[in-house]
């Protein structure tokens, strides 16, 4: 177990121009659970290989337990890995695949046995340990690949997207039961995913990258409340907030001829920016459905999801919004209704060039 | 109770079933069959007439049934065939075995550890081929005249080696790729050298590749002709160069010219029949997903 530094770290590939991972700079503490997230191609899978040393530490550094990893084989970082598609040794049975790392080390027959029993024990393996991976289903494999990881006690977990070849119930349990384990063994893990769900319910702390630039590293509540730019707030949350770049007028932003106020406060920080329109991002559950005031909608789809619905709208201005309502009392398509924003409503805003949070 | 998970649950998904073989009659199997047919009769004809004598092998029709006989065989092992088959285990094997040596770490580069000129390597071994053996067997003459290995079995090796390292690299290159580079990476996350995870994880995986890719090395040095028949004389010859002997020789006595074609024909054979077990072994299911 142990602390992860990344400082200033840059990846470039070969033949490229851009930076793969571009001056990233991380501070993991000591058995926390950290999850890199973003689209394809930001990153983040590189910026994990490079934790792992499959990928080289062009500028920078990266420490492990204060040592610095440049240059140091992945064979000597003490860093167990699972990979997207498991890459299980498909000519060892399952008992040997989990067992290799120890083996390696010199670790005796028995001692190898009996660790790799505890691990299947927790796994739920011990009847598959004298198969070979090729008679394993994909959630056997996906165990038997964290098995692998477990069973050597590493310094660090880094998991690379363990569960998007899960169907989606499968995912959803072996997810909770991936960071319970986490809990237990207390190992400092990075998880990458380009799943914000994953994300938000995973990790401890969360780092949202983009084109190989870090964008925010905070915790899911902070980048679910506190957002530090237009691309975070987009990316974050599902359905995705509502962002839109309005003009403004004397007490908020206006949408078509219908204007929705924002706060003293707000309208002062936007005033000294001297800014004329602002990027205006509000999540769906802080618009409601109202019978007068607000922006005059027209319903394109209700998404109805049992526990509640969304509404996909259009203004006539153009602009769409999505607003969560009540499945029960949800409008029909193509309705006419009224949104505003709810009374203790969090509104976001960014500048319109930039991205940047402005409140 | 805690909140942390005792124990992973076992999941429902079942493994992956076995494919039952379907009975149904089809057209294509009669067709399938008729062709292996039309193309085993020849080999067929072949065993069957060395086990006759001379004059049951040139009636006209053929004989069908008639009483078999060894005597072919004691006449082809009575005219020497003894030393061209030496010659030519030899020549195979020794050819093969550094084939695999060569061809196998070469592929295993230009597959697994690419490098900037990967591709212009390729071509280059590719390119070895191009040029017809007939354009090179004057200078080939005369250099392996001046260095004194003249119908010597070692430049038969030497030149069956560099004659089969490309369709090698190339074979063994089309196995590795096969092979998910994540394999590599977990073994040397797992703490394993380079050599050991290539020993313990990535030859086990293409071992039907290099078992395929001997059978073809074999195959190719075993029948070669044409350098031996100008490389060599009686005392590194080969055994196809000992079989046209007997055609030029004995003109047209088939049965003991059948006899020595089976025997020229049995090794090469049996190598397949070997190799068979480790060819239809999966490349590396099970590696990923």
């Amino acid at each position: 177990m142990a602390a992860i530094t990344y400082k200033n770290a840059s990846c470039i590939y070969e033949g490229s121009d851009k930076l793969a991972v571009d001056n990233l700079n991380l501070d993991i503490q000591d058995g926390e659970f950290i999850v890199l997230v973003g689209p394809s191609g930001s990153g983040k899978s590189t910026a994990l290989r490079m934790l792992a040393g499959l990928e080289d530490i062009d500028e920078g550094a990266i420490e492990i337990g204060g040592k610095d990893m440049t240059g140091v084989p992945s064979k000597d970082r003490d860093i167990a890995m699972v990979f997207q598609n498991y890459a299980l040794y498909p000519n060892k049975t399952v008992a040997e695949n989990m067992g290799f790392a120890l083996k390696l080390r010199g670790v005796s027959a028995d001692e190898r046995r009996k660790k790799v029993e505890a691990a299947a024990k927790i796994l739920d393996l011990t009847e598959f340990l004298d198969r070979k991976p090729a008679k394993l289903s994909g959630g056997q494999r996906q165990r038997v690949a964290m098995g692998r990881a477990i069973v050597r006690e590493p310094q660090v977990f880094c998991m690379d997207e363990p569960l998007s070849n899960l169907d989606a119930k499968l995912r959803v349990q072996t997810r909770t039961q991936i960071a319970a384990l986490q809990r237990r063994l207390g190992t400092t893990t990075v998880y990458v995913t380009h799943d914000q769900v994953e994300a938000m319910t995973m990790g401890d702390r969360v780092a949202v990258l983009r084109f190989g630039k870090l964008q925010q590293f905070a915790s899911p509540n902070e980048l679910y409340d506190r957002p530090a730019n237009a691309f975070v707030a987009g990316f974050i949350g599902s359905p995705a907030m509502n962002l839109v770049t309005l003009p403004l007028s004397a007490d908020g932003v206006k949408i078509g001829d219908s204007t929705l106020e924002l706060e003293r406060d707000n309208l002062t920080k936007l005033n000294e920016a001297g800014l004329t329109e602002v990027t205006f991002g509000i999540r769906p559950e802080q618009l409601e459905l109202t019978d007068s005031g607000g922006v005059e909608v027209v319903v394109d789809l209700v998404e109805d999801l049992g526990s509640e619905a969304f509404v996909y709208t259009h203004a006539s201005s153009g602009v769409d919004l999505v607003a969560r309502c009540n499945p029960r009392k949800a409008p029909k398509l193509a309705d006419t209704v009224r949104l505003h924003r709810a009374p203790e409503g969090v509104v976001h805003l960014f500048h319109p060039q930039t991205g940047e949070r402005i409140n | 109770m805690t909140t942390t998970a005792e124990r992973i649950t076992a999941t429902p998904d079942a493994a992956p079933a076995r494919k039952k073989k379907s009975r149904k009659f089809s057209p294509w199997g009669v067709v399938a069959w008729l062709a292996g047919l039309g193309f085993f009769f020849p080999v067929f004809w072949m065993v069957l007439t060395s086990f006759k004598q001379e004059s049951d092998a040139a009636t006209n029709p053929p004989k069908l049934f008639f009483v078999p006989t060894l005597d072919q065989y004691s006449a082809v092992f009575n005219q020497g065939i003894g030393p061209a088959m030496l010659n030519s285990v030899f020549a195979t094997g020794m050819s093969t075995i550094l084939v695999l040596l060569l061809g196998v770490p070469a592929a295993f580069a230009l597959s697994l550890r690419p490098v900037r000129k990967t591709s212009d390597a390729l071509f280059f071994f590719m390119s070895t081929k191009m040029l017809p053996v007939v354009a090179a067997i004057l200078p080939l003459y005369v250099i392996v005249s001046n260095i004194g290995l003249l119908d010597n079995i070692w430049a038969l090796v030497v030149l069956y080696t560099s004659m089969n390292l490309p369709i090698a690299i190339w074979m063994m290159r089309s196995f590795f790729l096969e092979v998910p580079g994540e394999l590599l990476e977990a073994a040397s996350l797992d703490g394993a050298s380079l050599w050991r995870s290539v020993r313990e994880v990535i030859l086990p995986l293409v071992s039907p590749g290099i078992a395929a890719t001997a059978l073809i090395c074999v195959i190719f040095a075993w029948n070669e002709f044409f350098l031996a028949v100008n490389l060599t004389a009686v005392n590194a010859q080969t055994m196809p160069v000992y079989l046209v002997g007997f055609i030029a020789g004995e003109g047209q006595y088939w049965a003991v010219l059948s006899a020595a074609a089976t025997m020229a024909a049995l090794p090469v054979i049996l190598c397949g029949w070997f190799a068979q077990n480790k060819l239809v072994r999966g490349l590396s299911f099970g590696a990923i997903k």
